[in-house]
Order: structure tokens, then sequence, then C-alpha cells
């Protein structure tokens, strides 16, 4: 009884005192992440929208009607909604019982395995809508063996989509998962509850939270998905985002664009509120445990089929397409021979003004860059937001955080061209452009991945360590850290990631002699010619490997330090 | 000399009050122990001590010195927690030795404190283990070991032995309290258990709903309970209404004897279960016995009589009554106490 009183306590009525002095920290801790969004976000943002409705002077709203009139747009709306859902439903059906595998099993390969499925997520887009082309494409695997194509048909884009997302929910929810108590189960079952009633009723509502995070996530990718759609869609499937691309760099019709730009702009805050609503009425107070105690051997038929069943996806949709882009890096006109990873070394294709090899060291330096800053404001944010008693405001910044993964990647490197062209902001020479680009969409990663696991430690915890004599700053060092430093190498991981793929953006204002990987992958895929093809299919294996290598140095930090919690 | 006193302690949860206007005073050395049912604002009011939780209204002082507005980690008081909150990251000594690492004690120093205190609690040795590996009893000396380790001027327990088994608990209390002595800590706990506050206590503070109902030595408490609230709570359950005149009270019981000076009118009347004799049904009041429990040292006998309240009584195993059988029963004056 006193324990339920003693949060209520802790929740609900501080006194104006109290109230007023956490307010003044959360602001603190708020200031740099409001300040970075402010600058590097709103302001381009707002900016190329101004650039395309403001035009002669005038603002030109009656725009958005006509737009919005258009039948074709209005097909590539209901497509963009339809195939997102479609694709997060999937994801989830085919990653849940993924998460559950790495979340309670313990089976050899584990380590490698949870990077692998990883690894898709950080390729570019255009090489994951290719090695799928290679797949199930005309001359592609399926078609070669059973003479079976579906790149015509929805179901290339989803599977894709599955491919891409996959490792977001392993990770979010898998990640959570690992850490709870089994005896809540337990505890259940004893009480009478079936297997799955105990599943349903006990750890379901737990995961709830980080699987709203990730089924949000995937939506918010597939919602807007570019290069996926741009390359497995042929002239019948169009989304909003594609169809800014198209509208921005072929019509050069700004207007539209940016009206396009608002919609999903608009479209992505909605369920962002939607989310935000929902997902804080169930965050609830966990037990985190160790997950070492958690995962054990599969035991019995079931476990053993359930994760066989698994590996097999795995196998199916992961490995085979990444497994296929790399068949094709090493099939040279003259056999099966490096004849693409040499190329790579010259600088005379007259593509680039360096050899493209060089995009590597760019994109790892660009990458750290961008992670340093993700997890910096990401983590300011979290913690601000952690608190209990964050009023509406703070809530709403919650959302506001999540809003780079739905606004148009080209819409934000284009913006950053036009913004932050003038001093005292004249950053189009820097070379802090791209990695600030990248963080954009790190950050979110950090704050998703780092908020679960913050809201669930235990609040008098940090009350023991205060009446120890820990300042807040101490008790956050000393408790949160050590609890969420798992987390926060995970969300690091994902920025890292997620900046080293990032395209987009980065192809706006990269700049010509400094090219990142996905970016020069994308120039070489953009000419006609095996050798380029070749070329770029060399490259996205280089990326891949440089993914996979960084991801498994995580894995491996991450079991050293667990055996402290 | 007092080392912490409260003036009016109000804490307030929306309409209700948790704590209602609370006066306390705790003086240097001494064990004050807070009793009262879960609910009653007793771990309100630690917290209200700790600064974990602001006060609406009202003051908290310690050596004289308004704590408002100072935060918990300047506070200088220990709180063990009711389910220690050990630090699961870190192994005994580190728990142990986290309020010394906080005030800046040296290395060398940190690791003397925590080898005497880790000795001190029965722990020796301890230090590195894991608090996941520890049992129930160990947990908790690990917590009070966490808690003295800084020194605190003051040591606040929250339900210090709620979790642990009736044997461990009662050998804990007899050790903390003679561990109290010898360091001359001041402590103030709570506890909703009244066998442990009264074997740790200098003094008791009976609470009811934000409300201090009753605050006196562990004897005076237990002879002389306050109101029939507080009778009750202690497990005084022959609690009846009568009219009291000169030294004899009218009850629904018949006529009770009670103690010269006893407080004249209407009033609330409690015999002990010791004071209730068993007699021959001619000579007394006639009870069925309709239930008989084993005590261990002695029989708590339930008894009905027709018509009016149940009373208990405390039979020696040999004389205890069979179900069902028929007695008398009255009335000792000297267990007897007119409450108010």
């Amino acid at each position: 009884m006193d324990i339920a009183r003693t949060e209520v306590a802790a929740r609900g009525t501080a006194p104006a005192a109290g109230r007023a002095k956490g307010a003044v920290l959360r602001g603190a801790l708020l200031a740099l992440p409001v300040f970075f969004f402010a600058l590097f976000f709103a302001y381009p943002v707002a900016a190329i929208v101004a650039r395309g409705l403001h035009v002669d002077g005038v603002w030109r709203f009656g725009q958005v009607g006509d737009v919005l009139a258009d039948s074709g747009i209005r097909h590539v709306l209901w497509f963009t909604c339809w195939q997102a859902l479609a694709s997060t439903a999937l994801t989830l059906l085919i990653a849940l019982p993924g998460a559950y595998v790495f979340a309670r099993f313990d089976f050899r390969g584990k380590q490698i395995l949870r990077a692998v499925v990883t690894v898709p997520f950080v390729l570019p887009t255009v090489v994951v809508g290719t090695a799928f082309l290679a797949l199930l494409g005309r001359g592609g695997l399926l078609d070669e063996l059973w003479g079976v194509r579906l790149d015509t048909t929805v179901w290339a884009i989803l599977l894709a989509h599955v491919f891409f997302n996959y490792a977001v929910v392993v990770r979010t929810v898998g990640g959570l998962w690992a850490q709870l108590d089994p005896r809540q189960e337990e505890a259940a079952r004893v009480l009478g509850a079936s297997r799955f009633a105990a599943w349903r009723q006990v750890t379901l509502p737990a995961l709830a939270p980080a699987v709203a995070a990730a089924a949000l996530m995937v939506f918010l990718f597939t919602f807007t998905s570019f290069g996926v759609v741009q390359i497995l869609g042929g002239p019948t499937f169009a989304t909003l985002e594609v169809e800014i691309y198209r509208q921005t760099s072929e019509i050069f019709d700004l207007g539209t664009a940016a009206v396009l730009t608002i919609v999903q702009f608009v479209a992505v805050g909605a369920v962002l509120a939607v989310h935000a609503r929902t997902v804080r009425r169930r965050e609830s107070v966990l037990r985190l445990v160790a997950p070492e105690i958690t995962s054990r051997r599969p035991r019995g038929r079931g476990q053993w089929a359930l994760l066989g069943g698994v590996l097999v996806s795995i196998a199916v949709l992961l490995v085979l397409p990444l497994g296929v882009l790399v068949q094709r890096s090493f099939d040279t006109a003259g056999g099966a021979g490096l004849g693409y990873y040499r190329a790579l070394t010259s600088d005379d294709s007259g593509i680039f003004l360096v050899a493209p090899i060089a995009a590597i060291g760019n994109s790892l330096q660009y990458a750290l860059a961008a992670t340093g800053i993700a997890v910096v404001v990401g983590s300011l944010a979290a913690v601000a937001l952690t608190r209990r008693d964050a009023g509406r405001i703070v809530r709403g910044f919650d959302a506001l955080l999540m809003l780079p993964l739905g606004v148009s990647a080209v819409t934000v490197g284009f913006g950053f061209l036009i913004a932050l062209d003038e001093p005292p902001l004249d950053l189009r020479s820097s070379w802090i452009l791209v990695p600030l680009a990248q963080a954009l969409v790190g950050v979110p990663f950090v704050v998703r991945t780092m908020l679960p696991v913050l809201r669930a430690v235990d609040g008098r915890l940090r009350e023991a360590a205060a009446v120890l004599g820990a300042s807040p700053w101490r008790v956050w060092r000393e408790v949160d850290l050590p609890i969420v430093r798992r987390a926060l190498l995970v969300a690091a991981g994902f920025a890292f990631a997620v900046s080293l793929g990032e395209f987009g953006a980065t192809v706006f204002i990269a700049r010509p002699d400094s090219p990142t990987l996905p970016v020069a992958v994308a120039r070489l895929l953009g000419r006609p010619g095996d050798l380029n093809y070749g070329q770029a299919m060399a490259l996205s294996t280089i990326l891949m490997v440089v993914c996979a290598v960084a991801l498994l140095v995580l894995e491996r930090l991450r079991t050293d330090r667990t055996g402290e919690f | 000399m007092t080392m912490l006193s409260l003036e009016g302690a109000t804490v307030r949860f929306g309409a209700r009050a948790v704590l209602d206007g609370v006066g306390l005073d705790v003086a240097e050395h001494e064990i004050v122990c807070v009793l009262g049912p879960s609910g009653s604002g007793k771990s309100t009011l630690l917290r209200v001590v700790a600064g974990l939780q602001p006060l609406d209204a009202g003051r908290v002082l310690l050596d004289g010195r308004d704590l408002a507005g100072v935060p918990a980690h300047k506070r200088e008081v220990g709180l063990m927690f009711q389910d220690h909150q050990l630090f699961p990251q870190r192994d005994v000594g580190g728990n142990v030795g986290f309020g010394l690492r906080m005030h800046h004690v040296s290395k060398e120093q940190q690791g003397l404190r925590v080898r005497e205190l880790l000795e001190l609690v029965g722990l020796p040795g301890a230090a590195g283990r894991a608090v996941a590996a520890l049992s129930g009893g160990e947990q908790q000396r690990v917590a009070l070991a966490r808690a003295l380790a800084p020194r605190p001027r003051l040591l606040m327990l929250d339900e210090p032995l709620g979790q642990l088994d009736r044997s461990l608990r009662e050998r804990l209390v007899v050790e903390l309290r003679e561990l109290f002595g010898r360091l001359g800590t001041t402590v103030l706990a709570v506890t909703h258990d009244q066998g442990e506050a009264f074997a740790l206590a200098d003094r008791v503070i009976v609470m009811r709903d934000g409300l201090i109902a009753q605050s006196g030595t562990p004897l005076e408490v237990w002879q002389r309970p306050a109101d029939e609230f507080v009778a009750r709570f202690l497990g005084f359950d022959n609690v009846v209404e009568g009219t009291v005149s000169g030294q004899v009270a009218d009850t629904a019981w018949g006529k009770v004897p009670v103690p010269e000076g006893s407080s004249q009118g209407v009033r609330v009347l409690l015999v002990r279960p010791a004071g209730v004799r068993l007699v021959s049904v001619e000579e007394g009041l006639r009870c069925v016995v309709a239930a008989r429990t084993f005590r261990g040292t002695h029989v708590a006998v339930r008894l009905q009589p027709e018509g009016a309240p149940s009373v208990e009584a405390a039979c020696a195993l040999r004389e205890a009554p069979e179900l069902g059988e028929v007695v008398g029963v009255v009335f000792e004056v000297g267990e007897t106490v007119v409450l108010g």
C-alpha cells in the first residue's frame, strides 16, 4: 500500500517552489536540443516551404487546394498511407518472433546474427532497392530459377521494407524484452494464466511502449520511403517523398513540392500526436533484470521450431538479398574477380573528383561526428523528458523530436543549401554541414531507445542515492547512467548506422570532392554500363562490411559491460 | 537536546491530507518509532524529513536549522528504504561506500570504513559480493551499513525489518537496538509492527490518518492506550463502552471494576485479556467459548456473552476451556483501563 502511495507522491503534487525549480532544470537540459532543432531543422524546412509558396512577394496558399485536388496526387497520398500501414504490419508480424528469439534464447552465433540483421537497416535505400531488383526483378535470382518476377507488384516494396526495418523491431522491442523479469510471467502462470495469457496480460503490456515505438518508427520510415520505392515502384507506385523528389529535381515545380512537404509534415505530425497520447498513458515502472538471466537455450520442439522459423526467415528475407548483392560485386564480365573493386581505387572515371574509395574515409568521419552530436542532443532531451512531472509542452517536444524522421530528407537537404548559406551561418563550405544533417535523423533514435529504459528506472533508487548525498547530476551519473549505458550504446550504434546510410539529405549537401559512400553508390548507379553497376555493388558491399564491423565492435562492447548489471 | 523537530508538517495529495499538521521532536541519541497501519502517513513523514517529499505547510528543523530549500543530498540524514533499494549494478562494497564517495572521502578511508561497517552488521568480507546474490536478511544488513556509512546525523528506517522472517526479525531488532545504543545514533523508524516498535524504541508515536494519535514510552502506550483506535491497533479487542461512576463501570458485560481516579461518565473501557478470569457460571458473566487459538505460551479464548460484544481471555494451557463450554467471566481491576 505504502509503495503505491509514495508513487503517487513522487508523481503528483510538488508545491509551486519545487515545480518551478524542476522547470528551470528541464529548461536548461532542453536548451541545446531546442536550439539544435530550431536552427538545423525548423529553419531550413521553413525556408524551403517559403520559397515554394511565397512567389513574387505573395503567399500562394490557394495552391494547396489545387495540388490536393489533383487525382494523381491523391493516388500518391492513398498509396503512401496504405503501403506504410501494410509494411508496418508485415514487419511486426515477421520481426516480433525474431525479437523474442533474440531476447530469450541462447544459441550459437547470436551476437553475429544480431549484427547481421542490423546491416540492412544501415544500407542506403538505393542499394536496398537495387538488391531486391537483383533478387526479384527481370533477370534476378527468382526469375532465373523459377521465372518469378515481383518487381512490378507491391510485394517487392513491402518485402524490401521488411528487410529494411526488421532490425528496428528486434532492437527496440528485443532490447527491452531481454530485460523484463521472467518471474512476472511466472507469477501470472501460478495464478492460473496459460502461457499465452501470461504473455498477453503481463509481458505484452510491459512491451507495449517499445512495440508502439518500433511500429511508429517503421511507419515513419515506410511512409517517407524514397530510394526503395523509387527503384522498385516503377511508374506505378510512388510515395509522397518520391513525388517531392520528382517535383523538385525533375519538374522543378517547387510550389507543388512545398505543398507536398507540408502535407507530409502534417500527416507525420498527426501520427506522432496520436502516438504521444497513447504511449505516455501506458508507460510504467518496470522491473528490469540482467539480460543474461532471462535467456536460455530453447527447450522442447515448439521452441526449437520457433528458433528455426526465425532463422529461416532471416536467411530468406535478410541474408539472401545481401548475398545477391555481394555476388554481383564479384560477377565481372570476365568471370568472378576483383575487377570492380580495383576500379574503385582509380580516379579517372570522371564521375568524382577523387577515387570512389575515398568515400569510405569521408563516410566514417562524418558518421562519427554525427553520432557525437546525436548522442549529446538526444541524451539531453531524453533526460529532460524522463521527469515524471514533465508537462504538456515537454511532452509535445517528445513528439517533435521524431519529426525529422517524417519530414522529407530531400526537403531538409535542399533546405540546408538554401537556408544556411549566409553569414553568420554560412556553413555551405564547412564539412560539419553533412554531420549536422545526419545527426537530425540520429537524434530520434537516441531519444526513442533511451526513453523507455530511463523511464523504467525505479525512482526510489534515485532517492536512495540522493539521501546518501548525491547531487542530481551525481544521481544521474551513478544510478541512471550505469543502467542506461546499454541503451546509450545501442542508441549510439543506431545513430552511427543511420548517419552512415543517410542519403536523401546528404546527396544535396555533400561536396563533390568528398562524397559519402551512399552518395558515391547512387552516382555510380545513375551511370550506364556494367562497370559502373559493378562498382556500385562493390562499394555497397564495402559499406555493408564497414557497418557490420562497426556493429560487431558494438556488440562486443555490450557483452563486456553487461556483467555489471 | 532536540535533534529533529517537525512543526505543523502538512502534506496533501489532492484534497486528502496525508500528514495533517504533525508536530514531533526527536532528541539526540533517542530512538523514536512511528507506529501505524499502512496509509497512516508514516512513510510520508520520513520522506518529508529526507527532503524527498516537499511540505505543503509547516517546518522541519534539524539541529535547530530549518531545512526548507535544502535538497535531499545536502540534508545529511540517512534513510533505509523499505525494500532496500540497493544499487543493482554495484557490489556490496560499492553500495556501502556510495555515500562516502558522494562526500569525497578518500579511497583509503572508504575502504576502511566499508570494512568496519560490514563487520558491524555481521557481514565481514562481503564487499566483493554481488547484491543480487544476497539473501533478504543480508540485503537488509547491507542497506543498513550503506545508510550508516556517511555517519548521518539522523538515521531513518522505513519498515526496517519488514520483509524478513520472524525469527530473524526478532534477533535483528535486538541487535539493532544494541548497535544504535553503542553508536549513539539518533533514529526515527516507522513500522506497522507493534512488537518491532516496542522492542526497538525509546519512544513510540502512533499515527492515524496523518495525525498523531499517541506518543509515549512503549510501556506508557502499552499500559494506557490513548483511545480505542490505539487500543485496537495494539491488538486489544476487549473494548467496550460504559458509564463510569466511582470505581465501577456499567457496561454491556455488566459491572466492571475500574481503577481509582478513572475519568467519570460515558467512557470507553479496555480490559486486557490477562484481566479476564474464568470462574463458574454462577459467579460471573455467562459466556460460551466461541474459539480457541493456541499462542504458544497461552491459549487465547474468545468468549461470547449473550447480547454483548465478545471477550478475549488469555488462559494457561491446562486451564483453557473446551470449545462450546459454558463458563462465567469476571474482570480484574488491575488490567482494566478507562480510555481518554
